[in-house]
């Protein structure tokens, strides 16, 4: 594709995210495609969208199975094929690559991406358990191991290999959480000091609360079209110019590095390919901060620095905004929140506001080009897309 | 050693159950899985044969978790870990009989057995665990 759009962005839609009390996913993704087919005047959603992809992760918080049907009922577009797609905490960046897919095909021109997840009702312990069940059940789950507890693993290794501190992680919160404090959307929106984050309780060290992102309501979506049709809808699209995911194996144990994500390594590559595009050219990014260590581990795998050396890139303040490389403009996972099957694309529409300059006081000046990093489980699926602006 | 059981973690865990650490080596590409498998992702061959793996290894990474589900949460906080075993073969595993102070990473490990639980219920998988 040679760095040419490959989809274009039309509109995008999020919930607030936060503790949503009373409210089921199908509500909580209503308010999102409510304010996505509102922000596009030209789009007649009920004629005009042909297809939908709906990434949610579990039956078990809601007892409700069947999700791509029941969202597009109460999204209004009941009628239209809709369907689920399932990659633990990636499910909604694997329902934008559907959505890829289904618009390449030539089967759907206009098609709604976009995933949810209610999760704040049931107890810690309950969502715990809830989400181990994205990684291996026989050897993980089994023998207690949990989902912090997976990348608690890697944090360990990665910090006996290259001597990473718990204070460069911490540092990860304090800036995440300082983003957050700049969106009206983010469940938390409050800074938090370097103190607060060093001595918060362990989860599984050495990963501490202020380490974990958060338990959160919320919903998001993005609408996508053919390039060649997007100016028929609006005036200022953002175009898709690199989308790849790759896979790993489901159990940790059984991969060849436990500081660093081989699936993360082959979808950036991939992406950069397509878009024709090195590291180095990326203005901002949204990476998967379900850890602390994890936004660390993906500084390296996508290139923003050298393999060993994210606890320096984290230091040097380049990934606030306001540095050579912002990283989760939006608060990320840590202060937004991680609903996890709307993770995926929340990150898109973080992308679709900077990229059309409606990111308020959290605005990177100018930003033309961002990644945004969406990873299932402890990482054996990680998607990657890079975006262009038009403005 | 008999070829009739088939290559799946059902089995790997019925071995373990009569104190046996067993792999299924690929008779084709030679390639050990632990656990073992019944396609081979190297080679996509069916064809194996059972080898036992010691039970000694070493302590590539650990954490000690101190929020878990439910069925874990009498134990906290306590030691998981992955270990490497002989032909680099790696397992995750609970680490028992020691403190975060003692657990180094690289220091030998041995795994213990354990004992299945739950008799009535799916899966009838004993724990095992590592001790130094």
């Amino acid at each position: 594709l040679n760095g040419k759009p490959i989809v274009s962005i039309i509109s995008a839609g999020m919930s607030k995210f936060g503790k949503r009390e009373g409210l089921l996913t199908r509500e909580l993704f209503s308010e999102a495609a409510f304010e996505a087919f509102t922000r596009c005047p030209k789009l007649d959603p009920k004629k005009d969208i042909k297809a939908m992809f709906i990434g949610h992760m579990g039956e078990a918080y809601e007892h409700q199975g069947h999700t791509g049907s029941t969202i597009a009922d109460w999204a209004g577009l009941t009628g239209i094929p809709a369907t689920r797609t399932e990659a633990a905490c990636a499910s909604s960046g694997a329902a934008l690559r559907s959505g890829i897919y289904a618009v390449l095909s030539g089967l759907a021109d206009v098609v709604v991406v976009g995933g949810a997840e209610k999760m704040t009702h049931r107890t810690t312990s309950e969502v715990t358990e809830y989400l181990a069940m994205a990684s291996d059940y026989p050897f993980e789950q089994w023998h207690g191991i949990t989902f912090p507890g997976l990348f608690a693993l890697m944090a360990t290794a990665h910090m006996h290999t290259y001597g990473t501190t718990e204070e460069q992680l911490a540092l990860v919160a304090v800036k995440n959480h300082y983003h957050g404090s700049l969106n009206p959307k983010a469940h938390m929106q409050k800074e938090i000091t370097l103190q607060m984050a060093m001595t918060s309780r362990y989860v599984a060290w050495p990963l501490k609360l202020y380490d974990c992102s958060l338990i959160t309501d919320g919903a998001s979506c993005i609408v996508i079209t053919k390039p060649e049709l997007a100016d028929k809808y609006t005036d200022q699209p953002v175009h898709i110019v690199g989308s790849a995911q790759a896979s790993d194996t489901i159990g940790l144990y059984e991969r060849k590095s436990l500081t660093s994500l081989n699936a993360t390594k082959i979808a950036a590559k991939t992406a950069y390919d397509m878009a024709q595009l090195k590291p180095k050219e990326i203005e901002l990014a949204e990476v998967h901060d379900c850890f602390t260590f994890a936004e660390l581990m993906a500084y390296e795998d996508l290139g923003f620095c050298k393999i060993g050396e994210s606890g320096k890139l984290i230091e040097s303040g380049q990934t606030r905004i306001g540095g050579k490389i912002p990283v989760n403009t939006s608060g990320g996972l840590k202060a937004k929140g991680h609903p996890v099957g709307a993770t995926g694309t929340a990150q898109a529409y973080e992308m679709y506001l900077q990229l059309t300059g409606q990111a308020g006081k959290r605005q990177v000046k100018d930003a033309k080009v961002g990644l945004t990093h969406n990873i299932g489980g402890s990482g054996a699926t990680s998607v990657v897309h890079i975006y262009r602006g038009t403005q | 050693m008999s070829v009739q059981e088939p290559f799946t973690i059902e089995q790997f865990y019925k071995f373990l159950g009569q104190q046996k650490l067993m792999a299924g080596k690929c008779l084709k590409c030679g390639k050990i899985h632990l656990p073992p498998r019944p396609l081979c992702d190297n080679c996509l061959s069916q064809d194996f044969e059972w080898v036992s793996i010691s039970g000694k290894g070493k302590l590539l990474t650990y954490t000690f978790i101190h929020i878990a589900p439910e069925q874990f949460q009498a134990l906290v906080p306590y030691a998981v870990g992955i270990v490497e075993l002989e032909n680099g073969l790696k397992i995750p595993g609970m680490i028992q009989k020691i403190n975060q102070e003692q657990l180094k990473i690289g220091m030998a490990l041995t795994l213990d057995f354990g004992t299945c639980s739950s008799p009535q219920q799916w899966p009838q998988w004993p724990r095992y665990c590592f001790r130094p």
